[in-house]
């Protein structure tokens, strides 16, 4: 049996901001709940039956005192609201330079991948001071990654790729849980997160066999799956060229543009119909069912290592 | 001294020989065949004590099973039965609660009517949710269902190995129990008041009843609708919320919550009306600012139904929803705290006493105030990231649920218990479990908010080690609240055969309903009484007939 801790370990710069807001919420309520509390109680011992307090001049009209409290409450509440919206916008900008780290979550376990290939069941290996970015998704239902010291959590939606980050400022281990019910053993899906110094998490990247990188994998399953019969630089077939497409704007047939970003890469291999490129005839069957979302998120990571690439030097005849 | 001066009204006398108790018959058959509101109100206080104590009974397990992790059931039994309790308590016990026992019972009443507009629809609606609630309970006796009380998609449409279609069909019909008895409100409200009953002469518990009606009846069909998507998808594989089917399981969030939020003042309006009643009947003072209280429910009941997404914000809504959910979300919370402003000044310069119904009265409120404080943390954006299926939010509904609206539940109870059957329970008793009660819910509730900051998930069957401390709190507090809300079962069921008789109006209040005998006559009122003043005529001084 614990002791009676109050307040979870803080480890990231966005949990001592959070541990701030909630001191500003606190402080508010507090005042309303004194207020209110310290009113009833007063009331209830001078005005009680029996007493012989003057009673006399009764407020008559009440409309003032109505405005006047409306408005006050209003105006506190405002305060609090811009607090918390100005934090949120925030947990939802990541920085440029945040890396990547992929996360599956499945009945009942998290799949973790790094940019280098690295992989890791359950626990997650960051190092301290750098920006981190995860990249979620969920192979079957909904899942919640949270990490309470770091104050943050976000859903794994299946079929959508949601993000979340946050730079460590403590050294430490921290847990991991999966905050949305997702059946028998939910309360099993968890872990840890494993915050080291950059050198420290350098040696455990180097540790671990990290096979192939996504993109490499990719890139494998990019023929395996036939992607490069018609997208490779040597087919014939009229298909857009993927070398240069992440990040930048798709002109749609439709009219709209979009950006092509994990979320438009993933949907048009599987829902190749919903948003055509515009000049392009209609013809790619969709993948959805066949390709897992393991699988889906190394294709994605191939198509942006192509980001940097140009049509002509990807000419080459495919590995 | 009275709301309603009831015209050529001769003095009560202390027993009524004819009331709606005895008069046609005592037989089975004529309750179960009755149209008369008060009785279908009778039925359904029944009917909701036995789910009330089945839903109960699943959270005195649930608390058991968390003293000692990794408790002692397995997961599939723990996660069944946090779902019967939410089920049950939601559909057939708070949804129900106020509306179908003291709505049924007072409205007509209170408005000087001979019973509601359509009595057969009233009495197929008490069928309706019992049916319902047999079905519920035979899905759970057959199997149990496993998806909690909120059913979320592609979970409870294709993962889930419990009996889903069978809870769905029964949360549908009870629906459609709402929905009836919304709707027989409204009309009841719109066309029954008695001469001179103005609206601005109708007393709170009746407006409460109408914005919580017009909810009922306006929210009710899409929880319907998006029920049978899911029973559809289960059963026939149609693709509407699972992703691998071309579906969206957002698009069952955002349809769930555009029901459950509204839902929620469904539960705890009528709440707000009773304790509106209860406050300057014991204060004998008018309702503080009673148009601004009247327009403060009306306010909830239609900003009520635009905030839903606040269930969502780590959903994968996009930002800007994010930020325009939360701004509804505290401007809501507005019309709340003027309430509570109003109950608060309401008592200064009052001459309070502190009956059983009071004590329930001033615990709603502490109650209710700590769980709407609680609502701003949880409306907060970048704080909700942080405790969104926590138990910081089980806290907080759980405050404003069962402190508040449980609490009124009580305080109704007991106000009205002398004119419902015609006797007074033992007032010391009464006394001793409206204080279990709200010692025992803070016990019990207050612990759960500082876990859910240390990041203790919801519907975990078990949990880490340094969480330990404070949940053996809550369970302590939840044995403490077991008896308080079992004791007065005792007592008010002793009251029925011994209890001293009450009179028409045991508490000197105004409102019609206590200007006809306990308890009533089948058609209410002798003769259509005729409304001259507004309601909550008190005056802060000894009464002639305050015995």
């Amino acid at each position: 049996m614990g002791s009676l801790q109050l307040l979870p370990p803080s480890a990231s710069a966005h949990a001592a901001d959070m541990d701030w807001l909630f001191a500003a919420l606190l402080g508010v309520s507090a005042f309303i709940l004194l207020l209110v509390f310290g009113l009833m109680i007063l009331f209830c011992i001078r005005y009680r039956k029996g007493s012989k307090v003057e009673r006399g001049n009764r407020l008559g009209r009440t409309w003032r005192v109505e405005v006047a409290w409306t408005g006050l409450t209003f105006a506190a509440f405002l305060v609090l609201y811009f607090w918390g919206a100005n934090l949120y916008v925030r947990i939802h900008s990541p920085p440029s330079d945040a890396t990547d780290i992929y996360v599956v979550g499945k009945q009942w376990m998290w799949k973790i991948e790094h940019p280098g290939g690295q992989r890791e069941i359950d626990t997650l290996h960051v190092p301290v001071g750098r920006p981190v970015r995860l990249v979620l998704t969920s192979q079957d239902v909904i899942h919640d990654f949270a990490i309470p010291a770091f104050r943050i959590r976000q859903d794994a939606v299946p079929g959508r790729y949601e993000t979340l980050w946050f730079t460590p400022t403590e050294i430490g281990e921290y847990r991991l849980f999966c905050a949305e019910f997702c059946g028998t053993w939910h309360a099993r899906m968890g872990g840890t997160v494993v915050v080291m110094e950059p050198s420290d998490f350098q040696r455990w990247l180097d540790s671990q066999d990290p096979g192939p990188s996504l993109a490499q994998e990719g890139e494998a399953l990019f023929s395996s799956y036939g992607c490069s019969g018609c997208h490779g630089g040597a087919s014939t077939v009229h298909a857009p060229k993927l070398e240069g497409l992440f990040g930048r704007p798709v002109p749609l047939e439709d009219g709209r543009t979009v950006i092509a970003d994990d979320r438009y890469l993933r949907d048009s291999i599987l829902m190749p119909k919903a948003e055509i490129a515009a000049g392009y005839p209609p013809v790619m069957p969709s993948f959805a069912g066949q390709i897992g979302e393991d699988d889906l998120l190394k294709l994605v990571a191939y198509i942006k290592s192509l980001a940097d690439k140009t049509a002509d030097s990807a000419e080459r005849p495919a590995p | 001294m009275t709301t309603a001066t009831v015209t050529g009204k001769p003095e009560e006398p202390v027993v009524a020989t004819k009331n709606y108790l005895t008069e046609g018959g005592v037989t089975l058959r004529s309750w179960l065949l009755t149209r008369d509101h008060k009785r279908i109100a009778i039925l359904y206080t029944l009917s909701i004590t036995f789910f009330f104590f089945v839903g109960g009974a699943a959270a005195t397990l649930i608390r058991l099973n968390l003293v000692t992790p990794p408790g002692i059931f397995t997961p599939d039994i723990y996660n069944r039965l946090f779902t019967l309790h939410g089920v049950i308590m939601v559909w057939f016990f708070l949804i129900p609660s106020i509306p179908n026992t003291m709505g049924n019972f007072l409205i007509p009443l209170m408005i000087g009517a001979k019973d509601l507009a359509f009595p057969r629809l009233n009495l197929l609606s008490w069928y309706l949710y019992v049916g319902a609630g047999f079905l519920a309970l035979f899905a759970i006796l057959i199997g149990g269902v496993d998806t909690g009380w909120t059913f979320y998609t592609p979970f409870s449409s294709l993962y889930s190995n419990g009996y889903v279609v069978l809870a769905l069909a029964a949360v549908l019909a009870v629906g459609f129990s709402s929905i009836l008895t919304g709707l027989n409100f409204i009309v009841t409200t719109h066309r029954m008041r008695a001469p001179g009953m103005t609206w601005y002469r109708l007393p709170v518990f009746v407006w409460s009843n109408y914005a919580t009606s017009v909810i009922m009846v306006l929210a009710t069909p899409v929880l319907a609708i998006t029920l049978i998507l899911v029973a559809a998808e289960r059963l026939l594989k149609v693709g509407i919320f699972d992703p691998a089917l071309g579906g969206d399981p957002l698009l069952f969030q955002h349809l769930f919550w555009f029901y459950s939020h509204p839902a929620v003042y469904i539960m705890i309006l009528p709440g707000f009306g009773v304790i509106s009643e209860i406050v300057p009947c014991f204060a004998r003072k008018p309702l503080f600012g009673y148009k601004f209280v009247v327009w403060s429910s009306i306010a909830i009941s239609v900003i009520g139904f635009f905030v839903w997404a606040h269930h969502m914000f780590v959903a994968g809504i996009s930002l800007y929803a994010g930020l325009v959910f939360s701004l509804l979300s505290y401007v809501i919370a507005v019309p709340s705290a003027i309430k509570v402003f109003n109950w608060t000044a309401t008592l200064h310069k009052g001459w309070i006493s502190f009956d059983a119904p009071m004590l329930y009265a001033l615990g709603f409120i502490g109650l209710f105030t700590i769980g709407g404080l609680t609502g701003l943390f949880v409306a907060n954006l970048a704080f909700d990231v942080h405790v969104t299926d926590t138990y910081f939010v089980v806290a907080h509904f759980h405050y404003i649920m069962v402190g508040g609206m449980v609490s009124a539940y009580f305080g109704g109870l007991h106000y009205w218990w002398p004119k419902v059957t015609g006797r007074l329970y033992p007032e010391w008793w009464a006394r001793i479990a409206a204080l279990l009660i709200f010692f025992g819910f803070n016990l019990t509730f207050f612990p759960q908010f500082i876990l859910g900051y240390l990041g203790m998930e919801r519907r975990y069957y078990s949990y880490p080690p340094e969480f330990q401390a404070w949940n053996i709190f809550s369970s302590a507090g939840a044995s403490v609240l077991a008896v308080g809300y079992a004791l007065p079962f005792f007592y008010l069921g002793w009251s029925l055969f011994r209890g001293k008789r009450a009179g028409a109006n045991p508490w000197a209040a105004t409102g019609l309903e206590w200007q006809t005998p306990s308890p009533p006559p089948t058609h209410n009122f002798d003769r259509t009484p005729t409304v001259t003043r507004p309601p909550y005529q008190y005056r802060p001084e000894p009464e002639p007939q305050d015995v």
